[in-house]
């Protein structure tokens, strides 16, 4: 085929096997138990959604079932901290977030406790469950909050070394994750550094910067962008707050224009972060690849991100507009 | 016993002059149930609490305290200062731009004593709670105490903390509810009724006692029981019935004096009928 020749222009990206990112929470929160002994977790009845199994099977007695009480979830895991536990709590993202945002904001946040929010089933991807478990406004909701950190990982192993690295860091934290198995494609030994940018494929033509399941997707894209002769620099942004804004200006500076790719509302997302960077340090040209203004609905997790603009072919297509638009 | 009653009573009126000074010095503030829990955070902090003034966040093998209706800010920011948490100068301010005693309690300006922010009601219980799953887990013999309001009961997370405790065997904690009856809107009764709290409570699985949170000989011995009921399999809730306003004939039973400040003339009235034991700030 013809394209293997363009394909030179982009780094390989292969993959042995697929897996949900919320497993990748689950090995990695094991991890963090056997490092750390004041590492707790809490659980809203979601036990086996949220992988926490093997956590509670070695360390029963560092595990809180909590029931279906978000609320007082959070209350008690900020209590936890009090004389030096991590508490990891877990639960779907919807109700890690909107659900208990004031406990959020004035227990955890404003009085900034160490504690860990895990949420799981983030995004379109959970699928068939429909838009009442499908937050699209999570990130925004939780980079509002002063000193919060917000990641998003894109693959099992990323997930899982986030899960260590926050367990190093101190402060309050939103670890977002998802239901869908999907490729497992960045090193399984990987160093996280939170606050970092990965840089995934370097290119001078657009740079496209993509958190979450929009990781692989954006490598998708850049694979067909190369057989297009379009060689685009791809950026992950896992840790959405604090943002690596040295990253994304470099590149930024040398393509001149860039499309952000996240599985959330344009509104409140990673791609108004970067709209505020570069409208602040360097204008340049932006399009969103996000869910526009919209809740979800029940279908297939594919069905749902073709219907929602959020496919490969949307960020090529977005790539192919904002270079247009470059002065 | 470290004081006597008449002690603690003294202790609980200058603390009562504190919170109207307080109040009145910036014009807002809550004092009335500021003045109608003197008494309890008296007998908590002078003589039950076993606590160290020379405060660090995690208190361990200490007693802990955690308010969760933050409104009452004036009554625990006289307590911690008459206690030795910081100069009692500091009082002078309160909602001033700057402060460590910001209008609710809060960790973020670092006043010792302060290990939660609370302000939006309904959440003290959970956090309470959740520190006194870490000292079980640690075989730390501390005990952790909490007050909530009555009218803030309303908020459900109560209940689900409630319901919480007593299942998971919390009986290291004791929780006290100031049950003065008045909320922002009148009284409870009127605005949404609690019905029979203690039947509630009891039907929980909380060991429920019942105090008069104005009467400081009454107020200690039930603070002490409470204490001899921890480690027994269930937490403990002390049911503390209270005046609003109480010590100051104007302000005593109404949700009037629930978030309005003193004038310059009544605040006079007030102080004459409230003893200076300790010396104003």
């Amino acid at each position: 085929m013809s394209h293997i020749l363009y394909l030179t222009k982009m780094k390989k990206y292969t993959y042995t096997e697929k897996k949900d990112t919320r497993s990748g929470f689950g090995a990695g929160l094991h991890e963090a138990g056997k490092r750390n002994e004041n590492v707790v977790a809490l659980c809203a009845d979601l036990v086996g959604s949220l992988k926490m199994d093997a956590f509670i099977k070695d360390f029963p007695e560092r595990f809180v079932q909590v029931g279906i009480a978000e609320a007082n979830m959070m209350g008690i895991a900020a209590g936890l901290t009090i004389n030096g536990k991590i508490p990891f709590t877990g639960t779907f993202a919807n109700f890690s977030t909107g659900r208990v945002y004031d406990q959020i904001r004035q227990s955890i946040a404003y009085s900034n406790k160490n504690v860990k929010i895990c949420a799981s089933h983030a995004g379109l991807t959970l699928g068939e469950d429909g838009a009442t478990h499908q937050i699209l406004e999570d990130i925004g909701l939780m980079k509002m909050l002063p000193g919060m950190v917000v990641i998003n990982p894109c693959d099992y192993n990323q997930t899982k070394a986030a899960t260590l690295a926050i367990m190093e860091y101190e402060g309050p934290v939103y670890l977002r994750f998802g239901r869908p198995v999907i490729p497992v494609f960045t090193p399984e030994d990987q160093k996280f550094e939170i606050g970092k940018a990965w840089m995934v494929n370097e290119g001078t033509d657009v740079t496209i910067i993509a958190t979450g399941h929009m990781v692989w997707r954006a490598i998708e894209a850049g694979e067909k962008l190369a057989e297009l002769g379009i060689d685009a620099e791809i950026i992950n942004i896992h840790t959405i707050k604090p943002l690596d804004e040295e990253a994304i200006l470099k590149s930024v500076k040398k393509t001149g224009c860039v499309v952000t790719c996240e599985e959330h509302n344009k509104f409140g997302g990673l791609g108004e972060s970067v709209a505020r960077l570069l409208t602040t340090e360097y204008l340049a040209p932006q399009e969103f690849v996000a869910v526009n203004d919209s809740f979800g609905e029940s279908a297939t997790p594919d069905q749902l991100m073709t219907k929602y603009k959020l496919d490969p072919s949307d960020i090529v297509a977005a790539a192919q507009k904002v270079m247009k638009r470059k002065v | 016993m470290k004081h006597s009653i008449s002690e603690l009573e003294d202790i609980a009126s200058q603390v009562r002059r504190d919170c109207l000074r307080m109040v009145h010095a910036v014009q807002s503030g809550h004092p009335g149930a500021s003045l109608g829990c003197a008494d309890f955070f008296t007998a908590l902090y002078f003589e039950v609490l076993n606590h160290n003034p020379k405060f660090s966040m995690e208190g361990v093998g200490e007693d802990l305290f955690f308010l969760s209706n933050g409104h009452i800010s004036p009554v625990w920011y006289s307590v911690l200062a008459r206690s030795g948490y910081f100069e009692v100068s500091e009082l002078a301010t309160f909602r001033k731009l700057d402060s460590r005693l910001q209008g609710h309690p809060t960790t973020h300006e670092g006043l010792p004593g302060v290990r939660i922010a609370s302000g939006s009601l309904g959440q003290g219980l959970s956090v309470a709670i959740g520190a006194a799953l870490a000292k079980k887990i640690d075989g730390d013999k501390g005990l952790v105490y909490a007050l909530m309001g009555d009218g803030e009961l309303q908020e459900g997370q109560n209940w689900e903390a409630l319901m919480f405790a007593p299942f998971h065997k919390v009986d290291n904690l004791i929780a006290s509810v100031d049950y003065n009856g008045q909320q922002i809107d009148g009284p409870t009764e009127k605005v949404l009724s609690l019905e029979n709290l203690q039947a509630k409570f009891e039907a929980f699985g909380w060991h429920v006692i019942t105090s008069d949170g104005n009467d400081m000989s009454e107020i200690t011995k039930a603070l002490h029981y409470a204490k001899s009921l921890t480690g027994k399999g269930k937490p403990i809730l002390n049911l503390m019935s209270t005046q609003m306003g109480y010590g100051v004939d104007f302000m005593v039973g109404t949700h009037k004096w629930h978030g309005s400040a003193p004038s310059d003339a009544q605040l006079e009235v007030a102080l004459g009928q409230l003893k200076e034991t300790a010396g104003d700030y």
